[in-house]
């Protein structure tokens, strides 16, 4: 009955127009100049190509051997780098939900990478992980691995240097989804026999899917979209040629606006693909409060 | 677990938290009480008294800083919650929000890793105990405050624990509902047959519920006894003073002869029972607005003539406030409705004045 009340009160009074209004115009003009108009611009671009039908910049894209592959090698790295990084996020916030002393602390050094920019972090892991490095030194030093190492200028380098940049962001996602769980339902659920791991299974796990599937598609999208530690850490020409890189190619190297902007709609539907499938996915699951009865 | 048990026993139970500047403080210290089977037993007290805090302790969910907690032989303090199998019933009810209600009250079941086959008639068993079949494929969130209520202690009963806790299950009813829910609680204690401990700052649930009442204050046990006891007998001022006994003067003792004790102040003077030694000479006197009879004849013994200051309807009979001439403020329940201003005369019988050591001396 409560209920009844509440729902009565939240809803809208047929007031008259409220001026309040008024102050999404500068943000919905924002929107409009510098998002909308320059999509719709690039998409109208996409279907004029230089020579050919409307749709020759797609068909070309899809035949040739150095286009199309870019989607799966682009894939390749932003599906595993994502999955890293919400598998090792979770773990790591479920951890952290707790206050303690050093939560402040370990909170602050796992969220620093944020704060660096990928040129920083490429850098940075040019010295570390090199074959001159100090990983390779220490590793020959102490005779602990006698091989070579190479971690930079592949796969590897690039699936590393997008788990630096993308874990805090993941991390503070999720810790912000776990701290929002009241902690009573645990202690509920341990009243009634569940252990732990039980506990995280029955209660936080359910409760925290659709913060998740929010989380990896965000994570996703950053991920797909790298281009700067794709041409700093990977081989651009070979297991890291992103599909990014083959926009960039298209329109500052061959001077094809029109090709370059048909690889960016590719790109952007790509990740719609992606986003769209994991958040078909959410609305199967429960997306209720995350609290247990009145406050 | 499940297993049955004669008694639990709360040996020295302490629970310490650091307080402001690093210094601890005792939120709870030294409970002792031994709890018998089927007993029904209310820690009363005002918040912050550590009421909850012992209820967490034997929950398992806060650990002890000193004592020990005794299941007959066994001693449970070192077992996590999970391990003990009590059941729960939390102030905000704590359902599970995702799970239906046929799912929340099995929770604990199927922890226990019972077959769906055994799990689905107790279920329908404990929901028919608090009287909610037909509600069982809904969501927490689609119940009303008072089935919640009932979801949450159907889910602590039904895995039929040796004891149940409750923390104030029934502050957010409203008071019609709190009522029912209460004479619910009592009969479901009865059905079952087992131990409850449950968690209040209610006086009349405490008193309608309980075989004993605990009551507490700043994180120490007052009083240990039956309602009738603690309501009729209290064993000190705080105890007094939280059972309603809201006269309380202080005057200087003119008299003792055994338990009785003569008091007296400028225009004040009282005859009463003792219930604690006292000391120096002085003495506080605690009297329920209830005793007094308004409009009794003057100069009588245990008879206060003052004039009335303030008059508070409430239906049955109304709340008077009574001045002496010195300006001692009196509260009276009376039936008549006198009017302001009025010179009163009230008495109260000497075995209803209970007489207490001042609180300066103590």
């Amino acid at each position: 009955m409560s209920g009844a009340a509440a729902a009565a009160g939240l809803a809208p009074p047929r007031a008259a127009f409220d001026r309040a209004l008024l102050l999404v115009v500068p943000a919905a003009a924002f929107m409009l100049l510098l998002f909308v108009y320059p999509f719709l611009y690039g998409l109208m671009l996409s279907f004029n190509p230089k020579e050919g039908g409307a749709l020759a910049n797609y068909s070309h894209f899809f035949t040739t051997d150095n286009l199309w592959p870019t989607i799966w090698t682009t894939l390749r790295l932003a599906i595993p780098a994502t999955l890293i990084n919400v598998g090792l996020a979770l773990p790591i916030a479920f951890k952290m939900r707790v206050k303690s002393p050093y939560q402040r602390w370990a909170t602050t050094i796992l969220v620093i990478p944020i704060t660096l920019g990928t040129v920083l972090i490429a850098q940075g892991m040019l010295t570390y992980f090199g074959p001159k490095g100090w990983l390779s030194q220490f590793l020959q030093f102490f005779h602990l691995y006698e091989g070579s190492i190479r971690l930079t200028h592949n796969y590897w380098g690039v699936l590393i240097s997008l788990v630096i940049s993308g874990f805090p962001f993941a991390f503070l996602l999720i810790l912000s989804y776990i701290t929002g769980i009241d902690p009573v339902l645990a202690r509920a659920a341990s009243t009634l026999g569940a252990s732990p791991r039980a506990q995280f299974r029955t209660i936080y796990l359910p409760l925290l899917a659709p913060g998740l599937a929010m989380c990896f598609c965000l994570a996703f999208v950053q991920a797909f979209s790298v281009f700067p530690s794709a041409v700093l850490l990977g081989s651009p020409a070979g297991p890291t040629r992103v599909i990014s890189i083959a926009a960039y190619e298209a329109a500052f190297e061959q001077y094809d606006y029109s090709l370059a902007s048909a690889i960016a709609m590719i790109m952007g539907f790509v990740q719609l693909i992606v986003v769209a499938a994991v958040l078909g996915l959410r609305n199967l699951m429960y997306r209720g409060p995350v609290s247990g009865g009145k406050g | 677990m499940n297993h049955d048990f004669n008694e639990l026993r709360l040996d020295g139970v302490t629970r310490r938290f650091a307080g402001a500047g690093g210094q601890a403080f005792a939120a709870l210290s030294e409970l002792t009480l031994t709890i018998k089977r089927g007993e029904f037993i209310a820690l009363l007290g005002p918040s912050g008294c550590g009421k909850s805090t012992a209820l967490n302790c034997i929950a398992g969910l806060m650990q002890l800083s000193g004592g020990s907690i005794w299941l007959d032989s066994t001693r449970i303090d070192t077992l996590p919650p999970e391990k003990r199998g009590f059941g729960m019933v939390f102030q905000n009810y704590a359902l599970f929000p995702h799970m239906t209600v046929a799912k929340n009250i099995g929770f604990g079941l199927k922890m226990r890793g019972l077959p769906d086959a055994e799990v689905a008639p107790r279920v329908a068993h404990a929901l028919t105990l608090v009287q909610l079949t037909g509600q069982e494929n809904k969501l927490p969130g689609q119940l009303s405050g008072g089935q919640q209520q009932r979801v949450a202690i159907a889910r602590a009963i039904v895995i039929e624990p040796p004891l149940v806790l409750m923390d104030e299950p029934l502050s957010n009813l409203d008071a019609k509902l709190r009522i029912e829910t209460r004479a619910e609680i009592r009969r479901i204690h009865k059905e079952l047959g087992r131990s409850t401990i449950y968690v209040t700052h209610d006086q009349d649930e405490a008193l309608s519920l309980a075989d004993r009442i605990v009551v507490m204050k700043d994180g120490i046990v007052q009083m240990i006894a039956a309602p009738h006891d603690v309501y009729g007998q209290p064993a000190n001022l705080h105890v007094a003073r939280f059972m309603g006994y809201r006269n309380v003067l202080e005057l200087k003792v003119e008299a003792e002869d055994g338990d009785r004790v003569t008091v007296a102040g400028p225009d004040v003077r009282l005859t009463g029972v003792r219930k604690q030694p006292l000391a120096n000479g002085r003495a506080c006197v605690a009297m329920r607005p209830e005793e007094f009879v308004l409009g009794a004849a003057a100069g009588g013994a245990n008879t206060i003539a003052g004039r009335v200051s303030n008059v508070e309807y409430c239906g049955r009979d109304s709340l008077v406030d009574v001045v002496t001439s010195s300006g001692t403020l009196l509260h009276v329940r009376a039936t008549g409705s006198p009017r302001l201003d009025d010179t009163v005369h009230v008495h109260v019988p000497p075995e209803r004045v209970l007489v207490y050591p001042s609180e300066a001396s103590a």
